[in-house]
């Protein structure tokens, strides 16, 4: 089962391999990760979609908190955080496919950020599940290129980290 | 005032109460040695290697209880210490190594004698810091102490390049030191404690299976007087052997692999088990899916992902296992009648368990030719100082260490448990006998693992550290040929020391005094006399070639499916 977790460490020099070992050295899953600092510029929160079962992410939890760099884990496993992942999708866009890409990136409100005569880039925002779909549509007109940045995520309302 | 990064460091130290380090000196700490001159309140041990400093200055810790210390160079000083420091980590032990780095501009150019030694570590540190200006020292020092000692122990590093021990700045102590993302949970929820307690009065069929953390914890006392009050069984681990006296009635001796049967039974048959400082680590468990079946689990540890990291757990109390075993034998003691009433209930149980202790205690066949290992270890415990310490490498002489010294008393064993490093025993006694000279040291080990590290010989008597080195010499990888002879077809591959040693010529070559038994009947000469030595020997014994370690839960077997005879 797919989970994410957020992690807010100290934002100094060697933090993340500290994170990134123990997921490798324990044999935790990443399936993305991404790093940036928090209001307070002191601090780093770290945003990492793992799977496993409920023993597997307990462990992983109290692994993480043992890490004195660590500050704080949240665990948004359930519906109790909101999760946002953004694309650049380079397509191709060729003739009669060039209208066809417009529609899609118009239904998905996705833009188009750069343009040549045979490809369009574009910027798509959303829940993984959209970036998925959106994905699933352009790919018979053919990706030529995808970089994702992996999901942040942010508890609902009182939910999640003053920070 | 102003002073160099190098002096800030033992300035540092000596507000920590460091009195002695282990180290090797070399280009990137030289002028930590140079400062040394000028401070002296730190002694400083020069072992023969750089493993064997980590591993003094873990036998240091074990047996004294404070934060053991060793320097290493940078580069190849540095890796010397890996085993040293994995051995510590595996075992919570507390230490601080510091490591000396090549100058700040050059890290990362791959300049002489440069390694990463913070990323090589990582994995098995606690935490480590890397020293950027020399103002920061105090602080590093005591944050490094801090987490080394307090929590789960365990091993930090400090990674101080060359530059900054030179360059100067402020010596300014800090009264307190606060790690925002570093708060050990000590203390037990007095709910849990109370919910154990019932769990307790209720059982008929329980067991307390104690690790290390107890002794770590110096928590002996209060998990003795628990078992006592309520008559409760306790079996220990490896690591806990010292935390309950094992000539106690209550006593099963230490489970596992090569526990005892009383012990591995009464865990099968148990109706529950009272987990303290232990973590269920497979050679304790055998195969885990048929653990202790019949039995709710209680866990005190004060390492949160220890607990249902393995096994299921009924009832989780995270804390010191000090500060949890003395609200427990507070909240017992409260019970009055009840606990009469337990020990009413527990009769049953406890015939039980004498039966099985009674079955099939450690035994072994004894020999009017050859010398038995086991009965070198009987004699050691028989001669030896009632608070003797035993050192022990890793293998065959290690657990035969573990079933027929018979413990009493905690951090009187020294062991690598967790990680089974060979060549831990010599250096490890060699730390224990410098934090306490008064008191006897011995050193057991096989004609293997003593080779790993057999250069100290030379820093025990250059220090006049009288440890008692016991070498049961079978010219074999004792357990490894266990091993292929069982599950192997006697296929002997590599485990056969042919090249005979002569280890007394060898104790003389260092300086020390040699000794050797070759027949039952010089055992107890040797000893004594080894004894009566006022300094460092080696008493070498020539036993049975092929004795085995038994009983023996095979690999993958269920604790109540032990080899008591092969």
């Amino acid at each position: 089962m797919q989970h994410t977790i957020s992690v807010i460490v100290e934002n100094e020099f060697g933090v993340l391999a500290r994170v990134s070992g123990l997921f490798s050295g324990r044999g935790f899953n990443i399936d993305s990760l991404s790093v940036a600092p928090t209001m307070d510029e002191s601090l780093s929160r770290i945003t990492i979609v793992t799977r496993g079962d409920d023993a597997i992410l307990e462990q992983i939890t109290k692994q993480l908190n043992k890490l004195v760099d660590v500050i704080k884990v949240l665990d948004f496993s359930d519906d109790s955080a909101i999760e946002r992942e953004m694309a650049l999708i380079k397509v191709t866009a060729e003739d009669e496919s060039r209208a066809e890409v417009l529609r899609i990136v118009d239904i998905f409100r996705a833009k188009i950020i750069d343009v040549t005569p045979k490809s369009y880039t574009i910027e798509a925002t959303g829940a993984p599940a959209k970036i998925n779909a959106i994905l699933d549509l352009l790919r018979p007109l053919g990706l030529k290129e995808l970089v994702r940045t992996g999901s942040v995520a942010i508890g609902r309302g009182a939910k999640g980290w003053k920070g | 005032m102003k002073m160099n990064g190098a002096r800030i460091l033992l300035e540092s130290l000596k507000r920590e109460g460091v009195d002695l380090v282990f180290g090797y000196p070399g280009g990137t700490v030289i002028n930590i040695y140079d400062e040394l001159m000028n401070v002296r309140e730190i002694r400083h041990i020069l072992p023969r290697h750089e493993q064997a400093g980590t591993h003094a200055a873990d036998g240091y810790a074990r047996a004294s209880g404070k934060v053991g210390v060793a320097i290493a160079t940078s580069g190849p000083g540095a890796t010397n210490t890996i085993t040293g420091v994995a051995t510590a980590y595996m075992d919570s032990i507390p230490m601080v190594l510091i490591t000396g780095q090549v100058p700040t501009p050059l890290i990362g150019n791959d300049a002489f004698q440069e390694v990463d030694i913070i990323g090589i570590t990582r994995p098995i540190t606690k935490h480590s810091f890397l020293i950027r200006h020399a103002k920061d020292i105090p602080a590093i020092v005591r944050k490094a102490f801090y987490i080394a000692r307090s929590g789960r122990p365990g091993p930090v590093v400090i990674d101080f390049p060359k530059d900054v021990q030179i360059s100067q700045a402020e010596f300014k102590w800090p009264e307190t030191i606060d790690i925002r993302g570093y708060k050990p949970n000590l203390e037990g929820h007095p709910r849990q404690v109370e919910k154990a307690v019932q769990m307790l009065l209720a059982s008929r069929k329980p067991v307390m299976y104690v690790g290390g953390g107890v002794i770590l914890a110096d928590a002996a006392p209060e998990l003795t007087e628990l078992a006592r009050t309520l008559q409760t069984p306790v079996t220990t681990t490896l690591m806990g052997l010292g935390a309950f006296p094992e000539s106690d009635p209550l006593s099963l001796r230490m489970l596992g692999m090569h526990g005892a049967y009383a012990a591995n039974m009464a865990m099968t048959h148990a109706d529950l088990i009272l987990a303290v400082g232990a973590r269920f680590d497979d050679r304790v468990t055998g195969k885990i899916a048929t653990f202790a079946p019949h039995a709710k689990i209680i866990h005190i540890d004060v390492d949160p992902a220890s607990i249902r990291k393995n096994v299921r757990v009924d009832l989780p109390i995270v804390g010191d296992t000090k500060d949890v075993l003395v609200k427990m034998v507070d909240e017992v003691k409260r019970q009055g009648d009840k606990l009469k009433e337990l020990h009413a209930n527990l009769a049953g149980w406890h015939e039980e368990v004498s039966g099985w202790q009674a079955k099939h205690p450690f035994s072994y066949k004894q020999s009017t030719t050859v010398i038995k290992p086991q009965y070198v270890i009987q004699k050691l415990r028989e001669l030896s100082q009632d608070d003797a310490i035993m050192a022990t490498d890793v293998g065959q002489h290690q657990m035969w260490t573990a079933q027929f010294f018979e413990f009493q008393k905690p951090r009187t064993l020294l062991t690598s448990g967790g990680l089974g490093t060979m060549g831990f025993g010599l250096p490890a006694a060699m730390g224990a006998q410098a934090a306490l000279p008064g008191r006897q040291v011995i050193c057991v080990c096989g004609d293997g693992g003593v080779q790993m590290n057999i250069q100290e010989m030379a820093t025990l008597v250059q220090n006049r550290l009288p440890v008692k080195i016991v070498i049961l010499n079978n010219n074999f990888l004792g357990m490894v040929r266990q091993w292929q002879e069982l599950f192997f077809d006697k296929r002997y591959s590599q485990t056969c020391l042919e090249q005979p040693i002569d280890f007394v010529m060898l104790a003389e070559a260092y300086g020390a005094k040699g000794l050797r038994a070759e027949k039952p009947s010089d055992v107890e000469k040797v000893i004594k006399e080894g004894f009566a030595y006022n300094g460092p020997v080696i008493m070498e014994f020539k036993i049975a070639r092929e004795e085995k370690v038994l009983p023996m839960v095979p690999a993958g077997a269920s604790l109540n499916e032990m080899v008591l005879n092969a």
